[in-house]
């Protein structure tokens, strides 16, 4: 993002013959999951294995289990299609006599929507609580107001939050029906913006109970807000209603007003519909003088792993004083009002409120950062 | 780890031979015999004629089973937060897609793309009942009752006054079914409080374990079929212990070793 690199490019995933760009992780095909748990082998929870292997995060989940008891750490995962490709593609390989699926194909450990959370559990030995949640383009984020709730109630005291989902058939031509796949990498807030491009991506992230008196510079999980448009399956609140009151349902939680967020990290898929809704919730919270922009340029649309994703940008944007510039949007929709940055910009960032905004009119606002000094 | 106490305050239940709470009561209390039929789901005008088409199975029964549930605790659906909880969301709608997308040159229908979302009831409910409160959709495989159960207890813990839970599975058909059995479609709903009110049916005390006991069973041997046949169905031993209104304890499996721990203990007249 500092260099304003992309991670698209055009489409060449399995025989996918649409004129888009995808974010595709590359290698995927040739990482199977490790042994002992060969039985989840699937591209989802081989983007799973690859995400657990980064930053350490695999041994700072050990060190907490270690502190607090594996069976005290809870793990709550968003995906939206887990490892259905394993299924699209088994579904070529029917019997011809009989209708049936191949005798290798393992539903428990691709397809069902709880194989990447089963599967993660066992990759970090832990026992905790545990859960999939599958809103959409909302669930890795709404996973950090479960954790918040089951550490709250002393169900747990840590938990491990996230999202994974994966390239598939089901979305790259689903969105493509709906019309609302780009034929370039796409371009949020772009007068000429014309739909999304579909990436994949693992993101992880360890909460623990805050102490009482933590550091300025730990990091903290402020608020959670959550709502339903209660509108459209597929098309937001014409006015962004939903997405306001997840927004201000965050800010309450935090016990914070519009005016302590210094940069506002949007859903911003770069679809027509999505990007007017989200700006007028946007700008009828925070006016336009906030910097914003949508990250989904450099990524495409993670799905079930935007929020986390996107959680994980924003804390990165509060640790390096850092706001990224929206990638590929040449020039701004001058119908929308917000404040959408094209550069990217070195400046102190307390706090961030990062918006997904899912099918189904599921909304997540997150508030992450510094507490206030009161 | 001090329990999570709530209440029960509405019950909605659709399944075979077990269509709507009234009726059912005497079925699962024991005192009328289980017949088997089939699921009966009453008709809802609450969305659009244009939407309520293009819905599939598992949408009319989450409807159906949150309406009667919402209607039994007199509560008004658009204020109350909803956790809808199942295995795999809609089997006959997946099936159709990876049929399309094996044989139709990769087209795939536009409704049956955003019918495929796990969250198309709680989307199809918050447009019903016009509730922009929080919905969230779990999976738990086949524990995503008990998973459900653990997230509505933590949002009543979380300082919601109610919370309307509604679990729901229905069967893949061939040939995903051989690979996923569910037995048949069923739906259970339950309205959850943080308060007694003069509508509750019974006090829950809710906690995780780890002592390795078996899962409570239901004694009526074709519901106790339909408890291992269906995931939502892991619910059945709950609203019996609901029906013939009889303190005790329910133990559910969850996992990784864990337990769901429940005690009931009836209240009101």
């Amino acid at each position: 993002m500092r260099a304003g690199q992309s991670g698209l490019a055009r489409c060449d995933f399995l025989d996918v013959d649409l004129d888009t760009f995808i974010g595709r992780i590359d290698g995927l095909e040739d990482r199977p999951v490790r042994p002992d748990l060969a039985a989840y082998d699937c591209r989802n929870n081989r983007l799973a294995q690859l995400g657990l292997e980064q930053d350490n995060f695999s041994e700072a989940v050990k060190s907490a289990s270690e502190r607090y008891g594996r069976e005290r750490i809870g793990l709550f995962l968003g995906t939206s299609t887990s490892g259905i490709l394993d299924t699209e593609l088994a579904y070529r390989r029917r019997d011809p006599q009989t209708g049936a699926l191949p005798a290798n194909f393992n539903y428990a450990g691709s397809h069902s929507c709880y194989s990447v959370a089963d599967f993660v559990q066992q990759a970090l030995d832990l026992a905790g609580p545990a859960m999939v949640v599958s809103t959409a383009c909302s669930s890795s984020a709404k996973v950090f107001g479960n954790a918040a709730r089951m550490i709250q109630a002393g169900l747990c005291d840590a938990a491990v939050v996230g999202g994974v989902d994966s390239l598939c058939l089901t979305t790259l031509y689903g969105f493509n029906s709906l019309g609302l796949v780009s034929n370039l990498p796409c371009r949020p807030f772009d007068a000429e913006r014309n739909g999304i491009s579909i990436g994949e991506a693992a993101g992880f992230v360890l909460l623990e109970k805050a102490a009482a008196h933590s550091s300025p510079d730990t990091l903290l999980l402020l608020g959670v807000g959550e709502s339903s448009d209660a509108y459209h399956m597929s098309s937001p609140h014409p006015e962004g209603a939903g997405a306001r009151l997840a927004i201000q349902a965050a800010l309450a939680d935090a016990g914070l007003t519009s005016a302590d967020i210094d940069y506002v990290n949007l859903h911003g898929t770069g679809t027509k519909a999505n990007d007017t809704a989200e700006d007028q919730a946007v700008f009828n919270t925070f006016g336009g003088n906030i910097p914003c922009s949508s990250t989904k340029g450099a990524t495409g649309h993670l799905l079930g792993a935007a929020g986390v994703t996107e959680a994980i940008i924003s804390a990165l944007c509060v640790r390096h004083g850092f706001i990224p510039g929206g990638l590929n949007t040449r020039t701004l929709d001058p119908s929308l009002k917000s404040h959408y940055l094209l550069q990217n910009r070195q400046q102190t960032v307390r706090r961030v409120l990062s918006n997904s905004l899912g099918f189904g009119g599921s909304n997540c606002s997150l508030v992450l950062g510094q507490g206030l000094k009161r | 780890m001090k329990p999570i106490k709530i209440y029960i305050e509405g019950v909605g239940i659709i399944g075979s031979g077990l269509n709507g709470w009234q009726s059912s009561q005497p079925v699962l209390a024991g005192t009328a015999p289980y017949i088997e039929a089939v699921i009966v789901i009453p008709p809802n005008d609450l969305l659009p004629s244009a939407e309520r088409r293009r819905t599939g199975l598992p949408v009319k029964i989450a409807l159906g089973v949150g309406c009667e549930a919402i209607a039994n605790a007199q509560r008004n659906a658009a204020e109350l937060p909803s956790v809808f909880a199942s295995s795999a969301g809609d089997g006959e709608n997946m099936h159709c897609i990876f049929d399309m997308l094996a044989n139709n040159g990769h087209e795939v229908s536009p409704t049956r793309f955003h019918n495929s979302v796990h969250n198309a009831p709680s989307g199809y409910w918050s447009i019903a009942t016009k509730s922009m409160a929080p919905s969230t959709s779990l999976a738990c495989y086949n524990e995503s009752f008990a998973a459900g159960l653990i997230e509505a207890a933590t949002q009543v813990h979380a300082g919601s006054q109610a919370v309307a839970l509604i679990a729901y599975d229905s069967p893949y058909p061939a040939p995903l079914h051989e690979k996923r059995p569910i037995s048949s479609p069923f739906g259970i709903a339950l309205v959850l409080t943080r308060d007694q009110t003069s509508r509750s049916l019974a006090e829950l005390e809710i906690g995780i374990s780890r002592k390795h006991c078996a899962s409570t069973p239901i004694a009526i041997a074709q519901l106790e079929t339909m408890r291992l046949g269906i995931p939502a169905a892991r619910s059945l031993p709950l609203l019996a212990a609901l029906a013939s209104r009889t303190a005790g304890n329910i133990v559910f499996d969850y996992v990784a070793g864990n337990q769901l721990d429940v005690a009931i203990r009836p209240t009101g007249p």
